[in-house]
């Protein structure tokens, strides 16, 4: 971890446009979770449904594209990058401070407002906490993701929508395979395994949610700082 | 002291070939990396920066490759030519996080010694951003000389420079050749080259074309088979009074347009007006046929 380059992060990823954007976005889940608690009776389980629907199989994944990639992508592209590169700074540490900063922000701007519209559809403190739990393993995993795919491939954000919307929502929806292989499955694991029990409910067991969580987590991080390690800046002459 | 050296390096995109089996050494003092736009100096410079790996052969400093290699940075600093940087900054604030990374003792005084050596003090409050071309290219230079590097690459870097830029950075740049420390810079402009380095390397078309000091770079550009057309109120009296002399290797009449090739530049600038003069001809036009850059660069490949 490097101070310096946590503080370049942030104020490269948060001054400016993309904060809007980000506080927009968590606005928008906690006015749909206000919206929802004024029109409808909302139960228990309607206010589980509804979180699972909103924050977990859109909301997240998007910020973790948006965090993912803006805490490294625009270096990338514009060549910024270099102001890092040229310095005897590991490259493991490089992409573990910016992580940090997308970790942050997401926890910030998805994983509080996703425990706060919790709160106002009236769910228990055990609700709340499981979702918050769930959300933020689910942040941190998608975060890393997109980070990686950001080093590997100049096409990231596109990957990442394409993720994020066909795999996360559809194909798991239909090929019950595939759910093994979703960020959202792994992360409604730890929710399921906090909450009030029949609430939730995961495809996939505790155990191997939680060893996919953190060995994913672990395995790309190391993975973004090799890649990182051998990332070319392309000649322009 | 501070020695880089490329070793029989090609470096290829695809199919294209940047950088042909080139090697060099470069010591300390200036050293001009001089070619045409498009010879590869980039892929060079981003060779020796550890920005980019060879396809092909070494590049090491001082015994050590530079490719994955972020302790090289302790002793190289690096100005690019690409002007992106982190244009939500100050300069000041820009060059204090440089002097961060390189894990200096007092990031602000290095800061404050670098932003004074590239004389913008007076601008160091202001964005990144708003800056022009050139305070850029010199806030660039601070961040890149902040940890006091033995060696420097520079990338164009008169690029986009006011003559006073110019000089000031020539004189910086001398400084630094005379405390014994190992400067390269880039640049297609054999003039810029000629007023600043010791020591000059002429890559052409990705591959070595020449090396020298500037009299020997100078010489191989001028000694060298001329082509001019001439314009004169007898052409014909000319041409055979010209290829009476030795200096002249051939002439042409064709369509009424008189070509000699010269021997040797030197030489020939002498003779044609004493000629011309002896045999009472008017010179109404004298012009070199092949002065381009390119010409010039493509005769020392042939070479």
């Amino acid at each position: 971890m490097n101070r310096t380059i946590v503080r370049l992060t942030a104020q490269g990823m948060l001054g400016g446009r993309r904060l809007w954007l980000l506080g927009a976005l968590a606005l928008l889940i906690v006015v749909i979770a206000v919206a929802t608690r004024l029109l409808v009776p909302v139960s228990e389980a309607d206010a589980a449904g509804l979180l699972r629907a909103v924050a977990f199989s859109t909301f997240l994944p998007l910020f973790g594209l948006i965090v993912g990639t803006g805490a490294i992508a625009p270096e990338i592209d514009d060549g910024s990058i270099v102001h890092l590169l040229a310095k005897p700074v590991s490259r493991h540490t490089i992409v573990q401070s910016k992580l940090l900063v997308a970790i942050g922000a997401i926890t910030a701007l998805a994983v509080v407002p996703t425990m706060l519209a919790a709160v106002i559809l009236g769910a228990g403190p055990q609700t709340v906490l499981a979702f918050g739990a769930g959300a933020l393993a689910a942040g941190a995993v998608y975060s890393v993701l997109f980070l990686l795919l950001t080093v590997v491939t100049r096409h990231a954000v596109i990957i990442g929508l394409v993720y994020a919307l066909m795999w996360e929502s559809l194909v798991g929806s239909f090929v019950p395979g595939a759910r093994s292989l979703s960020v959202q499955q792994w992360a409604l694991s730890v929710t399921e395994s906090i909450a009030p029990a029949g609430l939730v409910t995961a495809d996939v067991g505790l155990g191997l949610a939680c060893g996919l969580i953190v060995g994913g987590f672990v395995a790309a991080t190391w993975y973004a700082g090799n890649r990182l390690n051998v990332l070319t800046l392309a000649a322009e002459d | 002291m501070a020695t880089l050296r490329i070793e029989e390096c090609s470096r290829w995109f695809g199919n294209v070939v940047a950088v042909n089996d080139v090697s060099m050494s470069i010591g300390p003092g200036i050293t001009g990396l001089l070619g045409p736009n498009g010879a590869g100096k980039s892929t060079l410079l981003n060779l020796l920066a550890g920005f980019l790996p060879p396809s092909a052969g070494t590049v090491t400093l001082d015994g050590a490759a530079t490719w994955k290699n972020p302790e090289a940075y302790r002793v190289l600093g690096i100005v690019t030519e690409r002007e992106a940087t982190y244009d939500f900054l100050t300069g000041r604030q820009l060059v204090v996080a440089s002097a961060e990374l390189h894990g200096l003792a007092d990031p602000g005084a290095a800061a404050q010694r670098a932003l004074a050596t590239v004389a913008m003090q007076d601008a160091q409050d202001r964005k990144v951003g708003e800056y022009s071309k050139g305070m850029k290219q010199r806030v660039k230079m601070a961040s890149a000389l902040v940890h006091d590097p033995m060696v420097l690459l520079l990338d164009e870097p008169f690029n986009g420079m006011d003559p006073r830029q110019r000089l000031h950075l020539i004189e910086l740049l001398r400084g630094m050749g005379a405390e014994g420390r190992t400067v390269l810079f880039s640049s297609h402009i054999l003039e810029e080259v000629e007023q600043l380095a010791h020591q000059i390397e002429v890559v052409v078309a990705g591959r070595y074309a020449a090396s020298g000091d500037y009299r020997e770079i100078r010489r191989l550009m001028t000694d060298r088979p001329h082509q001019y057309t001439i314009v004169s109120s007898d052409d014909r009296v000319l041409a055979s009074a010209l290829v009476a002399d030795p200096s002249t290797a051939g002439v042409s009449l064709e369509d009424g347009v008189l070509r000699v090739q010269a021997r040797e530049f030197l030489r020939f600038a002498e003779l044609l007006p004493r000629v011309a003069r002896d045999a009472d001809v008017r010179l109404l036009e004298v012009s070199p046929a092949d002065e381009s850059l390119e010409s010039v660069f493509s005769y020392l490949v042939e070479n």
